[in-house]
């Protein structure tokens, strides 16, 4: 990070620089960081997350200006919103697309760092607070679907918060707690609606300055997992390096074009996305006294929901839907190979983690599914296959992850 | 490593096909699709005429005015006036059901639900199903019908004096369910492959094929209603998206020409 010792140019630019470290920012930030050169469509993400954070920000601002908190109110003016704001509907649509899509870039980024190792050393921290602001979106995408006050709403809001009935001792107080009355109600709703325009993005803002503080201090790893700070040139610089600004940033708006590109067709074309992205039940009010034919949470939280509902146990099936969604953040102390990236690692790793991204999509697929005998059948099968990648890894990662690397990434000039 | 889990994962695929088989066999009841064009405007007029006379005695449009359905469907004022305004509504006025709520309790024990959204949260094909699969059924005190897509339901056959009252064949009567006709390989057609579960009791003024008609520009209409914003929606969608495209295209000329320099 190279220091600007002379401000550029003179007039507002130089006033400016005295008060405020523009131009030194600029440096440091974007135009002396030095990117991997070799970053390939799994490095669209993480930007492509900030673009959507940003965008749920800005929609949600104005969703929010018709929004009424109520159980009375909540879902007359959602369909108010839909029909009779002008372009109500696409606030909403590109909101509640959004939120889908924010999982779809986020569950990709951490396939990426899966991939290549970027949780190891020096990264672990980096990956604990990805891992945090994960949560945290768990939490803000679980109640904004609360809050237009459908079926699913209703019911999906009673199953979670259920979830911490099983706690010993302190459950059924603590349930109580965050509903805020002996039922999931108007109260409850207030206080969802709350943490999610104002606590939670707060929250997650935070954690996303705190991962792009992080990352600046580490650098970016890459798809070879070698350090390109170990291989610098005369003039200081990583000879892997290039500057992020202009490059990087010049890629990603390519990655951002075809990403709204892809946002706009699910916007304009699909809303529900097939009652995926928008449910069925959720286009009727919330109704206490009719509980919709199968209950289940939205696509992005369905691979946790499916290993809940396969044990038969409650208190175990609450433990072991804890574990399956903290177990990532062991990660980086799990894995014990020297290399990084999936490369550069034997076979039996990469059969490892295929099983792993199998099982996750198939656990998804089974959440989404009725409680059906042979789906919690092929569930309870998943189940162990899932916990096996973290009990495995230890050992397979040190068994065959210490082949030999190349000193400079893979890369072909155009 | 390798041969332990190829079985595994193997074994899984094959549970995965034998859980959507059985799954398959529990959505079997005579089902049709309601194939109805949004974008077909003298069907969408159709069904609004048919909502007014038929439906709108008991069931709202309580999110949608008529002032809006007119101008989407492109009904002139005065027709709008005398046709599809009910005398005493003012046209900006929310579509409401003409009969009191506390008479509805009494006499069908319910109310009858807003049909606002009925087709996004029950489908097109649902509402068609149910529309058209009334059937005599003398163990029904209240109304003397049941229905294939909601057994047991309390509304009464409403469009008999269209349909006639067709009864379920004898060898039906045992099961509610029926095999069902294939719906991935029928998409396109009107008719189920698998042969009608009933048979033509009292006869209405509509033969078989009108009165599918009837019901399919209903259905068109209530999909209208559910999601008004519909066909503004994709024809702007055409136009983002392709700037979306061009401008993606841009940007991976700019991109490339600066990346000449990476070596």
């Amino acid at each position: 990070m190279g220091a600007v010792t002379e401000t550029k140019g003179g007039g507002f630019r130089a006033w400016l620089n005295k008060r405020m470290p523009v131009d030194q920012f600029m440096a440091d930030q974007l135009t002396g960081y030095y990117a991997p050169k070799n970053f390939n469509i799994w490095y669209f993400f993480g930007s492509l997350a900030l673009l959507v954070f940003v965008m749920q920000i800005v929609t949600g601002i104005f969703i929010t200006m018709h929004y009424k908190v109520g159980e009375a109110t909540a879902f007359n003016s959602v369909e108010y919103l839909m029909r009779e704001v002008p372009y109500g509907w696409l606030l909403r649509t590109l909101h509640s697309t959004g939120a889908s899509m924010f999982f779809v870039v986020v569950y990709l980024h951490m396939a990426r760092a899966l991939l290549y190792g970027s949780y190891k050393a020096p990264r672990e921290l980096l990956w604990v607070i990805g891992m945090l602001i994960y949560f945290a979106l768990m939490a803000e995408a679980f109640m904004g679907y609360v809050l237009p006050w459908g079926n699913m709403s209703f019911w999906g809001a009673q199953v979670i918060i259920n979830i911490f009935n099983t706690i010993p001792v302190v459950g059924p107080d603590l349930v109580e707690w965050i509903r805020g009355d002996y039922a999931v109600a108007d109260a409850t709703l207030n206080r969802f609606f709350s943490l999610h325009v104002i606590a939670l993005p707060f929250l997650i803002a935070l954690l996303i300055l705190l991962h792009l503080v992080a990352l600046r201090q580490v650098g970016s790893n890459n798809p070879d997992g070698i350090e390109i700070k170990e291989n610098l040139g005369p003039d200081g610089k990583p000879v892997d390096g290039i500057p992020f600004h202009p490059y990087y940033t010049l890629k990603d708006v390519v990655g951002v074009g075809l990403f709204l590109t892809l946002f706009a067709i699910v916007v304009f074309f699909a809303p529900t996305f097939g009652g995926l992205f928008l449910e069925k039940p959720n286009f009727e009010p919330a109704n206490p006294m009719s509980t919709p034919e199968h209950i289940a949470p939205t696509w992005y939280f369905t691979p946790y929901y499916a290993i809940l509902r396969a044990i038969p146990d409650q208190r175990l099936g609450a433990l072991m839907f804890a574990l399956s969604v903290l177990a990532f953040v062991f990660l980086p102390w799990l894995d014990r190979a020297k290399n990084k990236s999936i490369r550069y690692r034997g076979l039996a790793s990469k059969v490892l983690l295929g099983m792993f991204f199998v099982v996750f999509l198939v656990l998804m697929w089974l959440g989404l599914q009725p409680a059906e005998p042979a789906y919690v059948l092929l569930a309870r099968i998943c189940i162990p296959l899932y916990f096996a990648f973290f009990i495995l890894l230890p050992f397979v990662s040190k068994a065959d992850g210490n082949g030999p690397v190349p000193t400079r990434v893979t890369y072909d000039a155009h | 490593m390798r041969t332990n889990n190829l079985p595994v994962i193997g074994a899984l695929a094959l549970l995965l096909v034998a859980a959507t088989a059985s799954a398959n066999e529990h959505h079997a009841t005579w089902e049709r699709q309601a194939d109805n064009e949004v974008a077909n405007l003298p069907s969408l007029q159709r069904g609004a005429r048919n909502f007014m006379a038929y439906c709108s005695g008991c069931h709202s449009l309580k999110y949608i005015r008529y002032s809006r359905v007119a101008a989407d469907l492109k009904i002139a004022d005065g027709a709008r006036d005398s046709l599809l305004v009910r005398p005493g509504d003012k046209a900006t006025d929310y579509i409401k059901a003409s009969m009191p709520a506390a008479d509805a309790q009494d006499w069908f024990g319910k109310q009858p639900p807003d049909l606002s959204l009925v087709t996004r949260s029950r489908g097109t094909d649902w509402v068609f199903n149910f529309l058209t699969t009334f059937y005599a059924d003398p163990a029904s005190r209240q109304t003397g019908v049941n229905n294939l897509q909601l057994p047991g339901t309390a509304m009464p056959h409403v469009l008999a004096s269209l349909q006639g009252v067709q009864t379920l064949r004898a060898a039906d009567h045992k099961e509610e369910a029926h095999p069902a006709a294939d719906s991935e390989t029928d998409k396109g057609e009107h008719e189920a492959k698998a042969p009608s579960p009933f048979e033509p009791g009292v006869v209405g003024s509509l033969t078989p094929a009108q009165y599918d008609e009837f019901v399919r520009d209903t259905v068109n209409f209530l999909d209208y209603v559910g999601d008004p914003t519909q066909l503004e929606r994709k024809s702007l969608g055409v136009w983002v998206v392709l700037f979306l495209l061009m401008f993606s295209g841009i940007a991976w000329m700019l991109k490339k020409e600066y990346w000449k320099d990476v070596r």
